[in-house]
């Protein structure tokens, strides 16, 4: 096989080529469809994914995602894409089952770099029990692929972003900083190692540590951002979130990469929209600022509990930690620290 | 002083175009940036390196003029 570097075709990369969330939220706002009864999550909620009610006690949940590469190895892009993809699955509460490929393929590209891609998806699909069962394929100037995918959960466990309770802990079980590191990657400046194995990382245990626990709302944390995403949550569920930055755990080279001004594009759009929903002190360190508005790719999934639960939680789950905490309503919906 | 026009390319092309060009010329560049990421994320690259930077505003760009 041709050797290719899959990053040098694309002008962003993962989570980082979302279109910025002002200029969704312009495009989609006042849009009204047809209500279908049976549709718990749709449309007109932020939530990650669609619910839709089986009326026999168990929900269907639906999402897609997709995204141009952020590292150059095919297989691992496969393996990234589909981990990012089931996540929102596993941030409803759900168990994933079938999927559907989207895949944007140059003609340019030897034909076995997209059976590699394939590879890693299936890999990953596996490892989580989901079957691809078929896709669609376009000839594109930019590789992009992902996943559509469908699950199952119950109708009395489904976790939307809408029940935050005040004094629930804000858990988050992954590091930050993935979006900067593959910037500084996608320039050469770092291996970016523990933020691609994160990356490829299923958000699967983090569902699972979560049984028989109260998680009152769950989403997970990509391209809008950890302030992106708590805004999101916080909104929805009419509390405000206090985040504690000296809590927030960082990738190895992120705080370098965000000196050095390898930072998304995003980190600036999530930042402007974000502008009167976030609280952010003045004399935060830069970088710091840069973590909480930076695009994430497959990031950890950010989990609404009870505090005794958020401590059984972070006992069962390696790497988990809390953030923050909600509290009533304020002025301001997310408020850093 | 050498100017580099990164005007069309989006982050983190215009660092990595000011990093080679801060190779060949260490005292010291002008940048052309079309968009305010490629502003800041240059900016802090050059004041990592510990540069200093000014910028000036023109019609949909700016220059900034980065010197020791």
């Amino acid at each position: 096989m041709e050797e290719v570097r899959l990053t040098s075709l694309v002008r962003s990369s993962g989570c980082n080529a979302k279109l910025p969330p002002g200029d969704l939220h312009k495009a989609l706002d006042g849009l009204v469809q047809e209500r279908h009864e049976a549709l718990i999550e749709g449309f007109e909620s932020s939530d990650d994914a669609l619910v839709y009610d089986l009326g026999d006690g168990r929900v269907l949940i639906e999402t897609v995602d997709f995204f141009p590469p952020m590292v150059d190895d095919p297989v691992i892009f496969g393996e990234i894409a589909a981990a990012n993809a089931i996540s929102d699955i596993y941030a409803m509460g759900g168990e994933p089952a079938l999927a559907m490929s989207l895949m944007c393929f140059p003609s340019c590209l030897d034909i076995a770099v997209m059976r590699c891609i394939m590879d890693g998806a299936i890999a990953k699909c596996s490892e989580a029990g989901v079957v691809i069962a078929g896709g669609h394929t376009l000839s594109d100037r930019e590789p992009k692929f992902g996943l559509a995918v469908t699950g199952f959960g119950r109708k009395d466990h489904i976790w939307s972003n809408k029940g935050v309770e005040p004094g629930d802990a804000a858990v988050l079980t992954k590091k930050l900083g993935a979006g900067l590191l593959m910037t500084a990657h996608k320039a050469g400046e770092s291996d970016a190692g523990e933020a691609i194995s994160q990356m490829r990382c299923l958000n699967r245990k983090a569902k699972e540590a979560a049984e028989g626990l109260s998680v009152h709302a769950a989403t997970d944390v990509t391209g809008f951002s950890l302030m992106g995403h708590s805004y999101e949550a916080a909104a929805a569920s009419g509390v405000t979130i206090t985040v504690d930055s000296g809590s927030l755990r960082f990738l190895p080279g992120a705080e370098d990469a965000a000196r050095f001004g390898f930072i998304p594009e995003g980190r600036y759009t999530n930042e402007d929209y974000l502008s009167d929903k976030v609280s952010v002190p003045p004399s935060l360190p830069l970088h710091l600022r840069d973590m909480l508005f930076s695009p994430e790719t497959s990031g950890g999934l950010l989990l609404f509990m009870p505090s005794p639960d958020a401590e059984e939680y972070l006992r069962r789950m390696d790497g988990a930690y809390i953030i923050g905490y909600a509290g009533k309503q304020g002025d301001c919906p997310v408020i850093v620290r | 002083m050498r100017t580099l026009d990164t005007s069309g390319y989006s982050c983190p092309e215009p660092v990595i175009m000011t990093k080679k060009a801060l190779k060949e010329s260490p005292e010291g560049i002008a940048v052309i940036v079309d968009n305010r990421a490629s502003k800041e994320n240059v900016t802090r690259y050059a004041s990592a390196l510990g540069y200093s930077v000014e910028a000036a505003e023109g019609s949909g760009c700016w220059t900034l003029r980065i010197s020791r």
